[in-house]
């Protein structure tokens, strides 16, 4: 075996039929991580993914072990993993090493799952490129003078290059789909509370979402049943909704589904007239096969951006005060405590993140808070009036995940403005706290193009269903960057 | 909104971060053109309007109090920086003026 199984679902069958074992599929993904050309990963944890493929063995002789066991993952840099360093992409966390890892990854480690190290990302999840890494920017593996989306780049790299079978990464505003989008792999985030957030680095707490990204939606669907559910120490899940249940509608098909259009989505400036292509010949497709397209309309998508630059920001100053240098991380000792602060953050943060530390924290200050925060706020509460209006009217929503395909490197990090505008079509999702999807729809200029399936709050099975009835009618998903090809 | 290098250095101030000369004046174009953008949402009326902090459908979700166990002294000693424990405390710079 040279190349990792195409899904899941393909990996398990052969772990049963015992024509692989764990330890095999551990060993490969290892060998193909180690030599990753892209900048993806930022540690490989070889022994613990080693320890962790024996022990799915042992299970799958025993049989009754779950699906995911023995399946190699990645996990983004940004959540926590108990005696695995975890460094958000920043020097201010560099040698960290938790004590505790993250509910999710409990999680999976309980599955038997066999995780192959961390990826890179930007840092603290800051960047829709990953050039804001403190360890370097991560290639496209489409082309590698190309980035691959960001936040959770190293994780979309991870499986789109075909070194693990699955990996998770999170989503404030785009960080899971945007990616996904444009490495032209299946990406997910989930209903804001669904997900628990415990062990994560917290970034913007009333937007983060932890997600996977997969080969197909079913996978992507296997991971969230693994991952979904509540979790005590969350105070957000407060909701509890079955979770084993997210693949039942797959095969169910969009015939008689109503699927709104939004007419602002495809009239953005900078929209790309190849990606414009892809995703009407993907909402064609859709309606081929039965659904009902209706346009609707959400009319503050513009105003999205602005509402998430001041949210995400102000809530992120807010987090990263605990960044001091006095209990873990970086310290930059001066002649006082305050000038230890000072230093230890000037020094430890990359310009992305004091960018936005001081815009949050300027949002927030006396005599800004209600002109910034309040009314951003306020205009949150219209955007979510408006897409709750708009799912009175239709089953979920299809767009474009990002206006572009991948941009080379270099091309907008000195012009944050225009690299912002890369999730003008991701974070009104976050905004309103819906669970959303990119998979892909075809190539532009040979790069590839997402469509993005937005629905309800916890209607994570609705969204699927239209994502899987895209993807059986179309051969994107199986697309692959040639020279990952063996 | 154009802002100067005044207001840069004092929100740096405020978020205890150091600035280099050249990232004050950076950051100073860079953010008067982000706020410049945010601007816009002065044109959506929300005089009628609740502000929303969190979608959650929920509000003052009460538990039981119950005692857990937490981290051990040694785990949330285990990460203390670079000449930053003394024993079995961190270490700190002295905040408060002895008494004369």
């Amino acid at each position: 075996m040279t190349e990792l199984p195409r899904s899941i679902r393909e990996a398990s069958e052969l772990l049963r039929a015992r024509k692989a074992s764990a330890l095999e599929l551990a060993e490969l993904a290892l060998d193909r991580s180690r030599a990753d050309r892209h900048n993806a990963w930022l540690h490989l944890s070889d022994d613990h993914a080693r320890e962790q493929a024996r022990a799915a063995d042992a299970r799958l002789r025993d049989g009754n072990a779950p699906l995911l066991t023995g399946i190699p993952w990645a996990c983004k840099d940004i959540i926590g993993t108990k005696k695995i360093p975890t460094t958000a992409g920043s020097r201010i966390l560099e040698g960290y090493v938790p004590v505790y890892s993250a509910t999710v990854v409990e999680r999976l480690d309980a599955q038997g799952a066999v995780m192959v190290g961390k990826t890179n990302l930007d840092e603290f999840a800051m960047g829709s490129s990953n050039e804001n890494s403190a360890f370097g920017p991560v290639k496209n593996p489409w082309c590698a003078e190309r980035v691959p989306g960001g936040s959770s780049g190293g994780s979309a790299v991870a499986v789109a290059a075909g070194e693990v079978l699955f990996a998770l990464g999170t989503d404030t505003g785009g960080s899971i789909r945007q990616p996904a989008a444009l490495t032209g792999v299946v990406g997910m985030k989930p209903t804001y509370g669904r997900v628990p957030r415990w062990g994560v680095v917290a970034f913007a707490s009333s937007l983060d979402q932890v997600g996977p990204f997969a080969n197909t939606v079913e996978d992507a669907a296997i991971v969230c049943e693994a991952i979904f559910g509540k979790d005590p120490n969350d105070a957000t899940m407060v909701m509890d909704f079955p979770n084993d249940d997210l693949r039942r509608d797959l095969d169910k098909g969009v015939k008689g589904m109503r699927l709104g259009v939004p007419k602002e989505y495809f009239s953005v400036k900078g929209m790309e007239p190849g990606v414009e292509r892809a995703v009407r010949a993907a909402l064609k497709e859709l309606e081929s096969q039965g659904a009902k397209l209706e346009e609707v309309s959400l009319s503050l998508t513009d105003h999205g951006l602005a509402v998430y630059y001041i949210i995400q920001p102000a809530e992120a100053s807010s987090n990263l005060a605990r960044y001091d240098g006095i209990r873990y991380g970086l310290r930059v000792e001066g002649p006082d405590l305050l000038e230890t602060y000072r230093r230890t953050r000037g020094q430890g943060f990359g310009p992305e993140v004091k960018r936005r530390m001081i815009l949050g924290t300027y949002a927030l200050s006396a005599g800004y808070y209600d002109a910034y925060y309040v009314k951003a706020q306020k205009v949150r509460t219209l955007i979510k009036d408006e897409y709750d209006r708009v799912f009175q009217k239709v089953d979920a929503l299809v767009t474009p995940t990002s206006p572009t395909v991948a941009f080379p490197i270099g091309a907008k990090v000195n012009d944050p403005l225009a690299m912002y505008l890369n999730d003008i079509f991701t974070l009104p999702v976050n905004i309103s706290g819906l669970p959303g999807i990119s998979v892909p729809c075809g190539l532009s200029e040979g790069l590839p193009v997402g469509l993005q399936v937005i629905a309800n709050s916890y209607q994570e099975r609705t969204m699927f269903r239209v994502a899987a009835a895209y993807e059986r009618a179309t051969p994107h998903h199986l697309e692959r960057p040639k020279e990952e090809a063996a | 909104m154009a802002i100067d290098r005044s207001v840069v250095e004092k929100a740096a101030g405020l978020a205890r971060i150091a600035l280099t000369e050249d990232e004050v004046e950076r950051f100073t174009g860079q953010l008067s053109v982000v706020l410049k953008a945010v601007e816009r949402l002065k044109e959506v009326d929300t005089e009628k309007v609740s502000p929303t902090a969190s979608v959650l459908p929920v509000s003052d979700v009460m538990r039981e109090d119950e005692i857990r166990p937490g981290l051990s002294r040694e785990e949330a000693l285990a990460n203390a920086p670079k000449g930053g424990r003394d024993g079995e405390f961190f270490r700190v710079q002295q905040v408060l003026e002895e008494r004369p």
